[in-house]
């Protein structure tokens, strides 16, 4: 996929626009995708897989239901932190596109995803996510945030943009637990 | 390019505790029960329960009485709220109950039920639970099952620290979660810091008739002051409190109020208070407080308005209050059996923090401190620390124990319990819940032993357990046995209210000593008629008193004439059945309160406003006997002009 940034971003604000402006649309989505769900995990149980077609989608099904992140979702399926992501939070979480995910050194998505890496896939996509709900306006108040790994992250300011992390808020999309942003890079949490 | 690789391959070297906090479903707890699963919950018809339960009501303002492992619902408790079922805070007897400081307040956010305790052990004689809205503790008999006594607590506001219990039910104690101006004034909102402050209330209770006094209140430096436990065995005379917004902000706090990496648990050595305050130590100051206590003689309430509270400036006594730096806004604050572990649920956290109560002893006597808060030493983290629980969970909250060495916290993010070993830290077991748990139970599982059976898991959200019931729905709760390595889910129920905590007590404490009826001739209330030949009617100006009895199948008396538009119709109900379980209820055509349920033996009193000329019916509510459609009555109201003499009777033509 070697398409021009910017028409890519449009794009993805174009879907963006969509999500949020046509209800039936999306909520038509993320019934048939839960259902998917269904049927290829049927022993999974709990909030990820409820089916409801008319609350506002959460942090899980906009992820789900955006096709810049099909390997976040893929992670987040391996790492099975579905029910983390659709609790009552509420939950922030930055969502790295697929290109942020392609930028990592080569063999880096495929190795994380294997089986005996779960543990460490699980907290680097914890490290994504935060107890809150706040927009990239409102996050400028910040200096850190305390990520659901149990470890901070930044969060800088420059011009109009927003780094957390030092991943580039690209997009912000509400959802009915909280918010995803949109951002450029995968965010690696501080090594130990 | 290049930093990113370090970074991995050192991420992929660290040794990580955590494990996945998400769908941690496997065959035992994810699809249809097992059949030994239904056996162990299968109370059989005419069986009964090993345990009570009583879970808070939340909202609702009560107290809800299960069995466990059933998880049937026994009975509903009125405690803060008005509970037409019995006619409580309507009733003339029962109003006072909900007399406070603000005027009548009919209603409250009930929280933390605790059982009164003999040596750190549930002795079953009171059940306290604190309101937490307009800060009150309740009373409730483990005998009749009744509200017997609230107090409000004055200085308080969000009384959620509250209402736990020492271990020999010398006090029960309510902290503020909200501080406040002390005394209340007309101040500037940006004037907070300094200006508010947080009481601790220690309320005594009086070894045999359990009434409740304010001994001390503990004025502390305004945090928010969110749960505490007792020391227990070796801590007792002790009492720990979880703090967050030690930021002291007064906005935004889910963002003002996480800045500080730690908070404080305080640890307040209350037996140096008591000591202090019992040789002439404290300052009285002006309050305004109700304090309302049930006579079950009388079946009467009476409220008593106290005018003055004792209170204590923690720098004024030396050596008596510390702060225990804990991490992430800690929530649940628990101490396990032995009383050596004093555990913090930091709730934006993957881990908790276990404090030693040794340590703790050790860094004071050696004054190994960091530095110190308002005058309060602060005591050096590393210097009482005992250990970190890696949980792998997101967001812990509360923590009980099974009185073998193990103990189970509740993670809301992740909804899941995990059961961990006291002394290793080590992760034993993790059983996910439906959905997003809050508090969790083990009968006496907060006391020095308990029974460590069952633990059940109180969530706050239901979604698709139950059959669908429109956007509001009861929490669900899952009931897990414990008695082996791993956790096994046998059971889910819904619950009343939202429960936030509940006490459990072996059903053979309490059930032999419920009781059955009340003793008529031990009645004392003023408008009590203990034969039916005491029946009459009685008019004070615009007042009528009927005084009225009532017996299998009928009223005495059951024709009234004589009434007035604009009268005031007090109907005191006496039950002459002594029989166990035959209430009669009482309810008359336009009563603007509610109905009376009437337990035998039992008066109650019901005020009627008529409104209308007209001759109006009233009945028995509770199909009390074969002929309970015959219980029935009528009172003749004749317009307020009117000349006709009061007249009753009974079985006359």
């Amino acid at each position: 996929m070697k398409t021009n940034p910017t028409i890519k971003t449009i794009v993805m604000l174009l879907f963006i626009v969509a999500l949020s402006s046509c209800k039936n649309e999306t909520t038509s989505n993320a019934a048939t995708t839960s259902s998917e769900i269904e049927t290829t995990a049927d022993t999974k149980q709990g909030q990820a897989f409820i089916e409801d077609d008319s609350s506002t989608p959460n942090v899980l099904q906009i992820a789900i239901n955006s096709p810049d992140h099909t390997t976040l979702v893929a992670a987040v399926q391996a790492a099975s932190l579905e029910n983390a992501l659709v609790n009552a939070g509420p939950l922030m979480v930055f969502a790295p596109t697929n290109d942020a995910f392609n930028a990592l050194p080569e063999g880096t998505v495929e190795d994380l995803l294997k089986p005996e890496n779960k543990e460490a896939l699980a907290n680097i996509l914890k490290h994504h996510v935060t107890a809150g709900n706040y927009s990239k306006e409102f996050l400028k108040k910040f200096k850190k945030l305390g990520q659901a790994n149990d470890q901070s992250t930044t969060v800088e300011v420059k011009g109009d943009d927003v780094f957390v992390g030092g991943a580039k808020i690209l997009a912000s999309i509400d959802a009915g637990n909280g918010v995803v942003h949109v951002v450029d890079k995968v965010i690696l949490p501080p090594s130990n | 390019m290049k930093t990113y690789k370090i970074s991995l391959l050192s991420l992929f070297s660290a040794v990580l505790f955590l494990t996945s906090c998400g769908n941690n479903n496997n065959s035992s707890s994810g699809g249809a029960l097992n059949s030994s699963a239904a056996e162990k919950v299968y109370v059989a018809p005419g069986e009964q329960d090993e345990f009570y339960a009583f879970m808070s009501g939340g909202y609702s303002g009560n107290l809800t009485v299960y069995g466990l492992p059933s998880g049937r619902m026994f009975k509903e408790i009125p405690v803060f709220s008005q509970f037409p079922t019995s006619g409580y805070g309507y009733s003339e007897e029962t109003k006072p109950m909900l007399e406070t400081s603000h005027g009548f307040v009919p209603w409250d956010d009930a929280h933390h039920p605790d059982i009164s305790q003999t040596n750190g052990e549930l002795d079953g004689r009171w059940i306290f639970i604190n309101g937490n809205n307009t800060p009150r503790i309740a009373r409730i008999s483990l005998k009749t099952f009744e509200t017997e006594e609230i107090i409000e607590v004055p200085n308080s506001a969000g009384n959620h620290s509250s209402s736990f219990i020492t271990e020999n039910t010398e006090y029960v104690v309510a902290g503020t979660r909200f501080s406040v101006p002390v005394p209340q004034r007309d101040i500037s909102i940006k004037d907070y810091k300094s200006n508010f402050k947080g009481a601790l209330s220690f309320i005594s209770v009086d070894p045999e008739h359990g009434h409740m006094d304010i001994k001390f209140q503990l004025m502390m430096p305004g945090f928010d002051y969110d749960l505490s436990h007792p020391g227990r065995d070796k801590s007792h005379g002790w009492f720990f409190f979880t703090t967050y917004n030690t930021e002291e902000a007064n906005t935004l706090l889910e963002v003002n109020a996480s800045q500080n990496d730690k908070d404080f648990i305080a640890a307040v050595n209350w037996k140096k208070i008591e000591e202090y305050v019992n040789n002439g130590g404290g300052t009285k100051m002006p309050a305004n407080y109700a304090h309302n206590v049930y006579d079950e003689s009388t079946h009467t309430a009476t409220t008593t308005m106290k005018k003055e509270v004792l209170t204590v400036d923690p720098l004024k006594v030396p050596g008596a209050v510390f702060f225990l730096p804990t991490p992430k806004s800690p929530h649940g604050c628990d101490v396990d059996p032995s009383g050596e572990y004093i555990i913090g649920n930091g709730k934006l956290s993957a881990d908790l923090t276990v404090h030693s109560f040794t340590k703790m002893l050790d860094a004071i006597e050696n004054e190994k401190f960091d530095g110190e808060a308002y005058g309060i030493p602060i005591l050096k983290f590393e210097d009482v620390l005992a250990g970190t629980v890696k949980s792998g969970g997101l967001g812990p909250l509360h923590t009980e124990f099974d009185g073998q060495g193990n103990a189970y916290t509740t993670f809301f993010i992740s909804s899941e319990v995990v059961k961990w070993k006291l002394g290793s830290w080590e992760v034993i077991d993790r059983k996910p819940t439906f959905y997003s748990v809050g508090h969790l139970m083990i009968p006496g599982g907060n006391s020095r032993k308990p029974f460590g059976k069952y633990v059940v898991a109180m969530n706050k959200i239901t979604k698709d357990r139950y059959l669908p019931t429109g956007p509001e729905m009861e929490h669900s709760a899952q009931i897990y046995d414990i008695t082996g390595e791993k956790m096994e889910l046998i059971y889910d129920f819904p619950t009343h209210g939202e429960p936030h905590y509940a006490a459990g007590i072996p059903a053979s404490i309490l059930a032999p000593k419920s009781q059955k009826i009340y003793r008529l001739d031990e009645n004392k209330h003023p408008y009590a008629v203990l034969s039916p030949d005491q029946a009459r009617v009685e008019r004070k100006g615009n007042e009528v008193h009927i005084y009225m009895s009532t017996i299998r199948s009928h009223f005495t008396p059951d024709n009234i004439e004589g009434i007035k538009v604009g009268d005031k119709v007090y109907f005191h109900i006496t039950n002459h059945e002594q029989d166990f379980d035959v209430p009669h209820g009482f309810s008359i055509i336009g009563q603007n309160t509610s109905e009376l349920l009437v337990m035998p033996g039992q008066t109650k009193t019901s005020i009627w406003e008529p409104k209308q000329v007209g001759v109006w019916p009233f009945y028995c509510t509770d199909f009390c006997s074969a002929l309970h459609q015959e219980m029935q009555g009528y009172v003749r109201v004749s317009p307020a002009s009117s000349n006709l003499e009061l007249s009753w009777s009974l079985g006359e033509d």
